[in-house]
């Protein structure tokens, strides 16, 4: 629909790396025992991945999923077919014990580029950035400066960043402060 | 006097002149000097004037412990008061200013103090100003305010120019000091497999050692550090980073490092420091050991100095402190600087060892070069005013008698060497008395205990009383080898390298000089320079009973401070020991805490400042209220208008010209910022018939009801519409600042309580923009975009259907807080403004009006209805406010009934809610408080009730208010009266709270 | 800062992604019960200098309420355990009396 608004109309920076508020990202949440075997196939059948094990990702091209808890998931696909996935899991689950809820408008997600961006992630989260601890295939729920928020690493040099829409601004904010082009840290790039 | 030499100077460029000012005058120096080695080489002895005394000081090291060198740095926005020249590099257009003076460094008035220096002795403060009373505030404050006190704050307008920022790093181990022991636990911990990062304060590796000499492994000291930096360098798993101060260690292993990026080169881009947030399973804490002053007359004069940082001067800066320097010292070490003042050609006229037997190998070597050595010997006093005139020389063992005068410029003296405990201790490290050295040092048996109850931080070489080169690097290699099995590592035993220096002679305690000394030299024997405190004010304090050390430093100021008595505090504590009678390890020490030095606001602040100092949350509508003059108001992160005056138009009056609107017409308002939590499972409706005082399980889907949410002390927390969207999913609405919190209320009874019960939630509270469409045209609005039935019949009051109006996706609840025709509507955020300005296209033929906060509760108020955090603050039950009606008396329990059983809760004498109209039409103040008959045992008015809410009414035309008041519904009609601001009283009557249309005939079409 | 291991998500968090939550296995006391019970209840807590059992919340992260055993004076963790139960483990058990002989917490010992 012509009428979407991102929250920050697709703003992105260019510093340590490149930052992009991407283009809207279809995210649905599911609650439920992610181990139950009825709630796998589903989302199977819906998004072509299984879920993930602790803290970890699945991704089949522009589907995927991210663990979040031990009874809630983040399933990823194309932002127009956000809402019928939802319903079509949602209609698969209606006899599983499960909440399905389509979550794309409340979020604001961020692609950071560059072989920096473990360095300008560091400054901003309390998460062990090093190669060795943190890898791609892995998500991280945690606290950004002063906000929640999610990462995972796409490839050695690509990254998500997931936030509330209402702190996209803020989020936008701290990430550019964070790539100022002169505040190389070099701690990782060894 | 002081100069610059033309041999040595290590650390300087002698190709790179740099020129700075100070107190206004162009000086020059080399690129690699320190303020203090630069102002020393342009013979400026006197840098400051003394926090009480305004005595003239110069400086008396080299390094971080400076006391007296504290100057101004910089202008303007970038100001900074306190900063240690001895740790500041110069570069191109430093300016610095000296602090403590008036009218000028040189000419000091506040000198004045030093005459009445008897009555400013320990407990002044306390003593002198009490009486009479009056004279404080007139007399002695201004004048203490004057003349004490160090440095000047920044001008409160101007903003800190620079960048600061935050880093998180995980280690192996950490190892804090860059000397020679920091770099081999380095390299013994690295070479093991650990991870290992290494912090060094100053800009050089290699600590004091290329100064002081000896060989490791043959090799002089500076070329064994190039090889262990090399090594480090090639490493993977290693770095080292410098102008970075390990400033305090805390729990579990977290470490903050300061890390100055640019101050030595301000015009570089990119972040000023940077606050390093480690957290490592190992703390090597290779800081070093500080060197003492001696206690002797006049030991504050610009020209004494302690003995190494006579040599630092010398060796790193090519500065020679004086032409003529007397070396007073009770160790070995302090020969070292005879010996390299007179190998660079200067004079030391004589050495003055209070060791009855003088030295070792070292006197042996002062000697052979000619220099005169006397043992047993004291400095009595020191002659001179801005500088260094004479010394005075006695026998340690008297009373001060004098039996010569030497003539010198300089004197280097040495009290021997005190372990760098501090980053030990900060998290607990406890500490032995080591009385071969005279001094702390750590008790490794005590150390800090990490989160698995094992130690986490080691002290290695100087920093754990391991002084000769040989005993550093046999210390450092344990110590890495430690931390490295200790941080899961395979450390295997390897060999220390050899260090080769001379042996050293014991040294002899010497806690004043002569011991004996009378009371005359004793009140000036400076113990702590920075805080003016002397030999005399320590002994007095004890004489007073001030037996606990951490009473004494309160009383007489010793080691508070910039400083926090790095130099200062053993000898303070000894002399309070001897004052006590005392061993001195059983007077102990005060407690060390974090940071080690100063560090900057900026730093701590991080990323924190301007736009991203806190987030603002911000719906998809912002930017339009933002465009259109909104008058914002926080709600909680949010901003939420507050009203939207036009042009010359004041808040008042928009306000109430969106009241009139929104009743008269149409309003419009933004409501995304409400929560939205979705509740769903088969045991979603006995989830929330625990949760909220009413019955939820019974509603019907497609219906909405209000209902209140109390903690489980009883009290009302939050309020909302709930909606059932079928059998087994409710959506809660919250209010704006619930959301957040009241989801986690449910997650905690869910996860921790009932976790057998199977419901799920989301908040999906920025899913949705929500805008409420009010007024009597509201449904016209609506049927005009056209998509779904919105009429009295198809979609009544408390009902809600999904649907699409003008192609948006929308959910509408028909409910009303404001007693008008209203309808909530749902659409997806990201379609939010693009419903929003849908709304106001289409509604401008009724004169569409948005409207902010205030008119929200003007028309609540109107209403009757309540707003939680106005008639609520957390001691307030539902029953108090007349909500008996939202409370199921069907359910056994919900959270929050028991309490509300307990006595206090059901006592008829709570203020219970009411309506509230002044006699006169004017508006009640905010808060007033009613008042009743007299007074109670603190003479305070007696009161019978307070405002919670109070409004102009612009739809009444008169004040509204509503408030709690002692038996109020029971005194409908009566008059009583409410504070005014002072003594002023305003009479109100008790009325029904429900001012406006109470049939509901409004809402109801 | 303290560093607690959910052991819901296996991450060693600080405590700027914790948020604490008092004291652990609370009994509640509803409608029925006594002024004494539903007062002990709500308002009487154990402070101990020692071992103490306490719940957190790992809010900024995977959102699960757990439990955690911590010296109040040393801070020694001695583990964190699931927030489904009523009482700490056996096994935690164990390893704090070996650690801390003697140790006692309202009733348990």
């Amino acid at each position: 629909m012509s009428d979407v608004a991102l929250a920050l109309g697709g703003a992105s920076f260019d510093g340590l790396v490149r930052i992009e508020e991407l283009s809207g990202q279809g995210m649905i949440t599911l609650r439920g025992d992610l181990t139950d075997k009825s709630i796998v196939k589903a989302v199977k059948d819906v998004f072509g991945v299984t879920l993930p094990g602790t803290r970890e990702t699945i991704f089949d091209g522009a589907n995927g999923a991210l663990w979040m808890s031990p009874d809630e998931a983040l399933l990823l696909c194309p932002y127009t077919q956000a809402q019928a996935k939802a319903d079509e899991l949602a209609a698969k689950l209606a006899e599983a014990r499960a909440l399905v809820v389509n979550v794309s408008d409340a979020r604001a997600v961020f692609r950071l580029k560059g072989a920096l961006l473990r360095e300008v992630i560091a400054k901003l989260a309390p998460v062990d950035m090093s190669p060795e601890a943190f890898t791609p295939g892995m998500v991280r729920r945690t606290r950004m400066a002063q906000v929640a928020a999610a990462f995972w690493m796409d490839d050695t040099s690509t990254a998500r960043v997931v936030c509330f829409r209402s702190v996209a601004a803020y989020m936008f904010g701290i990430l550019s402060n964070a790539a100022d082009g002169a505040s190389a840290v070099n701690h990782f790039a060894r | 006097m002081s100069t610059r030499v033309q041999t040595q100077g290590r650390l300087i460029d002698r190709d790179r002149p740099i020129s700075f000012k100070f107190n206004g005058t162009l000086l020059k120096g080399y690129q690699g000097d320190t303020l203090a080695s630069a102002l020393l080489a342009n013979d400026q002895m006197l840098i400051g004037r003394s926090f009480k005394y305004h005595r003239p000081r110069g400086v008396v090291a080299s390094g971080s412990e400076e006391p007296n060198a504290l100057v101004g740095l910089g202008e303007g926005d970038r100001f900074e008061p306190n900063q240690r020249a001895t740790t500041t590099e110069i570069f191109h257009g430093l300016t610095a200013t000296s602090q403590n003076h008036w009218p000028s460094l040189n000419y000091d008035v506040g000198i004045v103090n030093n005459v009445l220096s008897r009555f400013l002795s320990a407990g002044f403060y306390y003593k002198m100003f009490i009486h009479p009373r009056p004279f404080w505030k007139h007399f002695y404050e201004p004048f203490i305010r004057h003349s004490a006190g160090l440095g000047k704050a920044p001008n409160p307008e101007v903003r800190d120019a620079d960048r600061y920022e935050h880093f998180y790093a995980f280690t192996d181990v950490l190892v804090i000091g860059g000397g020679v022991a920091g770099l081999q636990s380095a390299l013994t911990a690295a070479r093991a497999g650990a991870k290992v990062l290494l912090l060094e304060q100053t800009a050089h590796l290699g600590g004091r050692a290329p100064v002081d000499g000896g060989t490791i492994d043959g090799m002089e000291p500076e070329a064994w550090v190039e090889k262990a930096r090399a090594e480090l360098d090639a490493l993977p798993n290693t770095q080292v980073r410098t102008r970075t101060m390990g400033a305090g260690v805390y729990d579990h292993g977290y470490v903050l490092g300061y890390e100055r990026l640019t101050d030595h080169a301000p015009d570089t881009p990119g972040p000023r420091h940077r606050l390093w947030r480690i957290r490592a399973a190992q703390v090597i804490t290779a800081t070093g050991a500080i060197e003492r002053p001696l206690s002797f007359a006049g030991n504050d004069i610009p020209g004494v100095m302690l003995a190494s940082a006579v040599r630092d001067y010398l060796v790193n800066y090519g500065v020679s402190p004086g032409d003529r320097t007397v070396v007073v010292t009770n160790n070995d070490d302090a020969y070292r600087t005879a010996i390299a003042l007179v190998q660079a050609g200067l004079k030391v006229p004589v050495i003055l060892d209070a060791r009855p037997t003088g030295g070792g190998a070292l006197m042996d070597e002062a000697k052979a070069l000619g220099i005169r050595v006397e043992t047993g010997a004291a400095a009595v006093k020191v002659k001179g005013a801005k500088r260094v005139h004479s010394v005075c020389i006695g026998v340690q063992a008297g009373e001060g008698e004098v039996l010569e005068e030497v003539f010198c410029d300089a004197i280097a003296m040495s009290g021997g060497w005190s372990p760098v405990v501090h980053l030990w201790s900060h998290c607990g490290g406890k500490l032995t008395w080591d009385a071969g050295q005279a001094a702390f040092r750590p008790d490794h048996a005590r150390a800090p205990t990490s989160h698995d109850g094992n130690p986490f931080v080691i002290a290695a070489g100087a920093a754990d009383g391991a002084f000769h080169l040989k005993d550093v690097l046999q210390n450092a290699v344990k110590a890495g080898e430690t931390a490295a099995t200790r941080a899961g590592g395979k450390a295997e035993s390897s060999a220390a390298p050899r260090g080769d220096a001379p042996e050293e002679a014991p040294l002899a305690p010497v806690w004043m000089m002569p011991q004996g000394a009378k009371k005359q030299l004793r009140m000036k024997a400076w113990l702590d320079y920075q805080n003016d405190v002397k030999v005399s004010d320590v002994q007095l304090a004890a004489q007073e009973g001030f037996e606990s050390v951490e009473h004494t430093k309160r009383y007489t100021t010793l080691g508070m401070a910039t400083d926090q008595g790095k130099l200062s505090n053993i000898n303070g504590l000894a002399t309070l020991a001897n004052a006590l009678d005392e061993d001195i390890p059983r007077v102990g020490t005060t407690t060390f805490r974090p940071p080690y030095t100063p560090i900057s606001m900026g730093a701590i602040a991080g990323e924190a400042r301007g736009e991203i100092f806190q987030p603002i949350r911000k719906t998809p509508m912002h930017a339009w209220h933002e465009a259109n003059g909104a008058h914002w108001e926080p709600v909680g992160h949010w901003r939420r208008p507050y009203a939207f005056p036009r042009k010359g138009e004041s808040v008042t009056d928009a306000v109430h010209r969106e009241v009139l609107a929104t009743r008269n017409s149409l309003g419009l308002l933004d409501a995304s910022t409400l929560g939205k939590i979705i509740v769903k499972g088969p045991d979603a409706g006995r989830f929330l018939d625990m949760l909220y005082t009413n019955m939820m399980s019974t509603l019907k889907p497609g219906k909405c009801r209000y209902g209140l949410m109390c903690s489980e002390n009883g009290f009302l927390t939050d309020d909302g519409v709930v909606a059932r969207i079928d059998e087994d999913t409710f959506l809660c609405h919250t209010t704006t600042g619930g959301a957040d919190r009241i989801h986690a209320h449910m997650e905690e009874w869910l996860q921790t309580e009932w976790w057998d019960w199977q419901v799920w939630t989301v908040n999906a509270t920025e899913q949705f923009a929500q805008v409420a469409v009010v007024g009597p045209n509201a449904r016209k609005l609506l049927e005009k975009l056209g998509g779904m039935d919105v009429s009295k019949d198809a979609l009544g009051f408390m009902e809600w259907k999904d649907g699409d109006l003008a192609g948006f996706p929308v959910r509408v609840y028909r409910i009303s807080f404001s007693g008008e025709l209203s309808y909530e509507i749902a659409v997806p955020a990201n379609l939010g403004r693009a419903f929003w300005d849908k709304l106001l296209e289409a509604g401008a033929e009724w004169d569409i009006t948005p409207y902010g906060t205030e008119a929200l509760h003007i028309m609540r108020a109107e209403k009757g209805f309540i707003m939680i955090g106005d008639e609520t603050d957390g001691t307030v039950i539902p029953q108090d406010l007349g909500l008996d009606w939202a409370i199921s008396k069907k359910k056994d329990d919900y959270i929050g009934k028991r309490a509300q059983a307990r006595s206090h809760m059901t006592d008829p004498k709570r203020w219970k809610l009411v309506g509230l109209e002044t006699l006169d039409g004017s508006t009640l103040m905010d808060g007033a408080y009613a008042v009743a008959e007299g007074t109670n045992e603190n003479g305070q008015t007696n009161t019978q009730g307070r405002v919670t809410s109070t409004y102009h009414s612009p739809t009444l035309n008169k004040g509204i208010a509503m408030g709690l008041v002692l038996n109020g519904p029971d005194r409908m009609g009566e008059v009583i009266e409410f504070t005014n601001g002072g003594d002023d009283r305003v009479k109100a009557r008790i009325v029904n709270p429900v001012f406006f249309d109470p049939e509901g005939e409004k809402q109801n079409v | 800062m303290l560093l607690l291991t959910c052991p819901y998500c296996g991450v060693a968090a600080e405590e700027t992604e914790l948020h604490a939550g008092g004291e652990a296995h609370l009994t509640r006391f509803g409608p029925d019960s006594s002024d004494a019970d539903f007062t002990s209840y709500l308002f009487h807590r154990e402070n101990p200098k020692g071992v103490h059992f306490e719940r957190w919340r790992h809010v900024n992260g995977c959102g699960k309420w757990f439990h955690a055993a911590r010296d109040t004076n040393t801070l020694e963790v001695f583990g964190t355990y699931s927030a489904q139960t009523t009482e700490p483990p056996k096994d935690l058990l164990g390893k704090i009396r070996e650690k801390r002989p003697g140790f006692r917490w309202r009733d348990i010992a």
